[in-house]
């Protein structure tokens, strides 16, 4: 049979690679798994936002000689997580900075011993005046890390903004902010850990990426690299949140493993796992905007900060793709971005979907239609008039070379949602009823990849090959993690090598097997990955046809016979690519210009809302988006990507509150931290304009967290549209509508952030 | 398993089992811990993501906050028992087909949930169906395509648009 029909499998709704053991309950997670004579492992932490530890003392009623006790004093290589710079221990040795910093590691056989013997630890402390507030950390009064409290700054400057103030017919200034949120993924982090003198570090985990657990235990332990390996289970839900934080939990499995003598388990529960693990960083965005007397753009001056937490982590590349999306998807020839990163006594915030860009985007997006309440024109037409077009430049200067085609999405979500007449319809109704109804709409862009140079350093190692019993298996560290990441990228390897959906497997995700293809995180698995698995596959057809005479045109038991022909030659049959940078993609990290990103995802949403004005709830009613992402290379699943990720953002804009109280989470549990449930998600309605990106994998570009920068946006401007008024906060909650839109008895109600000089 | 506490017997997927635990033990780490069914999962252990859902005698209960001395007697369904001969249940299929999971921690409560919903009402609106899932949390999918995935094993429904309505 022939097998060259085009595009069998890219396009098609195969079903989830690894769907059937999950629906029959077979997939095993790190909690289903035992390993022989497996302990368990539970961490004392800190209590107090920052200061010495002076003493640590354990109560008598507990029989310490049954457990394991690991301190840092246990640790034989460096103490500390390995990531961009290495100021975070792995467990605290005499300071804490933040109240859940490790501190002490516990084992025990069995896990219900584990809890008392936590409460059994004393620690004394002497201690330090903490920040809590991005303000307290800027005032500079009490420095907290480094010598001014300042993780990373960038400037992103284009033209001459004051040039732009200066011909200005309108000048809008406001200040948005967006508070933490949590990942709440429904599995918890965990990982199991076994230690062996001979062979080494071995740690199963729920986790994201392997090879960052794999460089981080190298450093703790001081091993070489054959001495580590990392295992990924099925992981249950990351969304960022599994990026770099089990790099913490893995070390400290591996310390008590190494000290006991077993396999140790750590799996925390939701309050541990809430109150300890990374978060989304809250922001504080400054949007001073110049136009002329057609509502165009002249100049964009814009004020960033971010809430980095207690240690750098991520702060720096979060702060980066927070500034390049701060623009926003606009045409403006003088630009200036300046962004800071600040450290505060909290637990470190961390990778989230979108990693920045939902913040700087909830602030140009509100910023725009606050701009278009101001100069008195349709919040639409001004986006329209400033859109970027095929051929400009970005902020960066970055030339727009393939098509951008905000126009056409603006239209098709307009003629969807129905947005106009909507519009005029619910301002006629508003007026007679309690519930008043609103549309709001947002324009973006999501960066798809690494920011800058950073797929040029990352250098990703990604393949295939063909095993003896006629299986072709995809050679990756890509991780799967309910995105998708098996399925699009065996549909990838079966398409290119013409085969079927069922002749292409995952190895197994294990730093022992696969080689490293980068972290899973940045959008960047389609795209990126997805054209390493697309070149090494055309590579492995070139050699079989070289050196095991396979036909332009075969069947699939003819492919499966020239492996064959080929392994009894030359040995193992497959093929590895390395990364290489589409052409023209040039960054300078100096200058901070350039191509930001190899391709850029873009999307419009519309949201109908309708605020009940006399219980001060807003509720989503509808919600279209409309995307363009490239090739979709599997709809069922590219669609369930962006359901998923309006719903996370529905939460972000109006129910998840992160509560601090002395910088720890005080609602630490699933009761009292809301997430949108199946009753509060309203119909979604997804449609792709496709255009094949020729550098991603089989044209894909990224689509996992786009779908999470512009909801939050989208809503805001929806309840302005309904009530009046422009909230510049999330999440937005009854209370904070009832604080504005209940009737004052001597005073008009305010607009806060609006005190705008036009001059 | 300790021979000192009494026998608690019930039945698991029609099977007897019996297990020597202490009474207390919640019915969840029995299932997960003493028999090996570890296709149902802990989200919160409070009662909140329903990650941990099992029928017991028709109801469905939260395992995480059940003690096994409540179940003596009880017939228990789990995920392991939805599927027959290599089979998949028509819910399974349907999740399957649909994107129904996608990380699928959530997914065996998930589809406890949705054939408990369907015992009672074999074909919901989406409004009993939003109503009949809302005790189970899935951080993944938006619901969206869980609901298309149950009112697909359903057949039909009432007042639904199909599936198309939702992506396209
Ligand atoms: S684990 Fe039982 S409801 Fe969450
Ligand atoms: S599929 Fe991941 S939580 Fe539901």
């Amino acid at each position: 049979m022939g097998m060259s029909q085009k595009n069998r499998i890219v396009g098609a709704s195969v079903p989830r690679k690894e769907g059937i053991d999950k629906l029959l309950g077979r997939a095993r997670y790190v909690d289903d798994i035992e390993r022989e004579g497996m302990w368990h492992g539970a961490t004392v932490r800190g209590s107090i936002p920052r200061g010495f530890i002076r003493s640590i003392r354990f109560d008598r009623r507990t029989d310490w000689s049954e457990f394991t006790v690991v301190t840092a004093a246990d640790i034989p290589g460096k103490n500390h997580i390995q990531l961009i710079v290495a100021d975070q221990p792995c467990l605290a040795d005499g300071v804490v900075n933040h109240c859940d910093e490790p501190i002490l590691l516990l084992a025990h056989p069995d896990k219900h011993k584990l809890r008392q013997a936590v409460a059994g630890v004393e620690i004394e402390y002497e201690p330090l005046p903490p920040v809590f507030t991005i303000e307290e950390s800027e005032r500079q009064d009490v420095v907290v890390w480094g010598s001014d409290n300042l993780f990373k700054s960038f400037l992103l400057e284009k033209g001459d903004v004051d040039v732009g103030f200066a011909a200005a017919a309108h000048i809008v200034e406001s200040e948005y902010r967006t508070d933490a949120q949590e990942h709440l993924y429904i599995e918890n982090n965990g990982v199991i850990a076994e230690y062996d003198a001979e062979s080494g570090v071995t740690v199963w985990g729920s986790l994201q990426c392997p090879y960052y657990v794999h460089r981080s235990l190298v450093a703790v332990f001081a091993l070489s690299e054959d001495k580590v390996r990392v295992i990924q289970t099925e992981t249950g839900g990351a969304f960022g949140g599994k990026e770099d934080y089990p790099s913490m939990i893995a070390s400290h499995a591996a310390l008590l493993a190494m000290k006991s003598g077993h396999p140790v388990k750590v799996v925390y529960d939701r309050m541990e796992d809430l109150a300890a693990t990374t978060k989304r960083h809250p922001s504080r965005v400054r949007q001073r905007t110049a136009l002329d007397r057609e509502g165009k753009l002249l100049a964009m001056e814009i004020d960033l900060a971010t809430d980095g937490g207690a240690y750098s982590t991520l702060s720096s590349t979060v702060l980066s793709r927070a500034t390049l999306h701060a623009p926003g998807p606009y045409l403006c020839q003088n630009v200036r971005v300046r962004s800071r990163s600040w450290a505060t006594n909290t637990v470190p915030y961390g990778a989230f979907r979108g990693f920045g860009a939902p913040q700087a985007c909830f602030a140009i997006e509100r910023h725009m239609d606050a701009i278009a309440a101001q100069i008195g024109m349709d919040p639409v037409e001004l986006r329209r008039r400033n859109f970027l077009h095929d051929g400009d430049t970005t902020a960066t200067e970055q030339v727009m070379r393939e098509p951008v085609i905000l126009d056409r999405l603006l239209d098709r979500a307009l003629a969807e949602s129905d947005f106009y007449s909507k519009r005029e319809r619910f301002a006629r109704e508003n007026a007679a009823t309690p519930i008043k109804r609103g549309m709001g709409i947002a324009a973006f862009y999501h960066g798809s990849g690494f920011t800058g140079s950073g797929e040029r350093y990352l250098n990703s190692l990604a393949g295939v090959d063909v095993t003896p019993e006629g299986k072709v298996r995809v050679l990756v560290s890509s991780t799967e993690f309910g995105q998708g990441t098996n399925t699009v990228l065996t549909q990838i390897a079966a398409e290119t090598l013409r085969l079927h959906y069922e002749d292409v497997t995952m190895a197994p995700p294990d730093t022992g097997i696969v080689p490293n293809s980068g972290p899973t995180v940045a959008s960047r698995t389609a795209m990126v990955v997805g054209r390493l698995i697309e070149r090494a596959s055309l590579q492995l057809l070139e050699m079989l046809r070289a050196k095991a005479a396979l036909g332009n045109e075969y069947s699939r038991d003819e492919f499966f016979a020239a492996c064959e022909r080929y392994r009894a030659g030359h040995g193992e049959v497959g093929s590895l690519v390395r990364y290489e940078a589409p052409p023209g993609i040039h960054w300078d990290d100096q200058r901070y210009r350039g191509e930001a990103y190899p391709a850029y995802a873009w999307a419009i949403h519309v949201a109908q809302v309708a605020v009940d004005t006399v219980t001060y709830s807003a509720e989503v009613e509808e919600f279209w988006a409309v995307q363009e992402a490239g090739r979709i290379i599997n709809p069922v699943l590219a669609g369930g990507q962006v359901e998923g990720g309006i719903a996370q953002a529905i939460g972000y804009a109006l129910y998840e509150k992160v509560i601090l109280q002395n910088g720890h989470m005080a609602n630490s549990q699933m009761t009292n931290y809301i997430m949108p449930t199946a009753e509060d998600v309203p119909p979604i309605h997804v449609f792709f304009e496709e255009i094949p990106f020729r550098h991603g994998g089989c044209g894909a570009k990224g689509i996992g967290e786009l779908p999470h920068d512009g909801p939050a946006p989208a809503i805001l401007n929806a309840i302005m549209d309904a009530t009046g008024v422009s909230f510049t906060r999330i999440p937005l909650l009854p209370e904070d509508l009832f604080a504005e839109l209940a009737p004052r008895p001597a005073s008009v109600s305010t607009r806060p952030v609006e005190e705008t000089a036009t001059v | 398993m300790s021979a000192d506490w009494p026998a608690i017997r019930f039945i698991v997927n029609g099977e007897s089992r019996a297990v020597r635990v202490p009474a207390m033990k919640r019915l969840l780490d029995v299932l997960r811990e003493d028999l090996r069914l570890t296709g149902t999962k802990e989200g919160c252990g409070e009662g909140e993501c329903g990650s941990c859902s099992v029928r017991m005698n028709g109801e469905l209960v939260n395992s995480c906050l059940v003690p096994v001395l409540q179940a003596e007697g009880a017939e228990i369904e789990t995920v392991e028992g939805l599927s027959s001969n290599g089979a998949l249940h028509p819910l399974q299929q349907a999740f399957l087909e649909c994107g129904g999971a996608q990380c699928g921690i959530c997914t065996p409560g998930m589809l406890m949930a949705a054939t408990h919903l369907l015992a009672r009402n074999p074909h919901p609106s989406l409004a009993e169906i939003r109503e009949g899932l809302a005790g189970n949390l899935c951080r993944c999918t938006g619901f969206i395509r869980i609901f298309e995935s149950v009112i697909a094993a359903a057949g039909s429904t009432r007042g639904h648009r199909g599936p198309a309505d939702h992506a396209r």
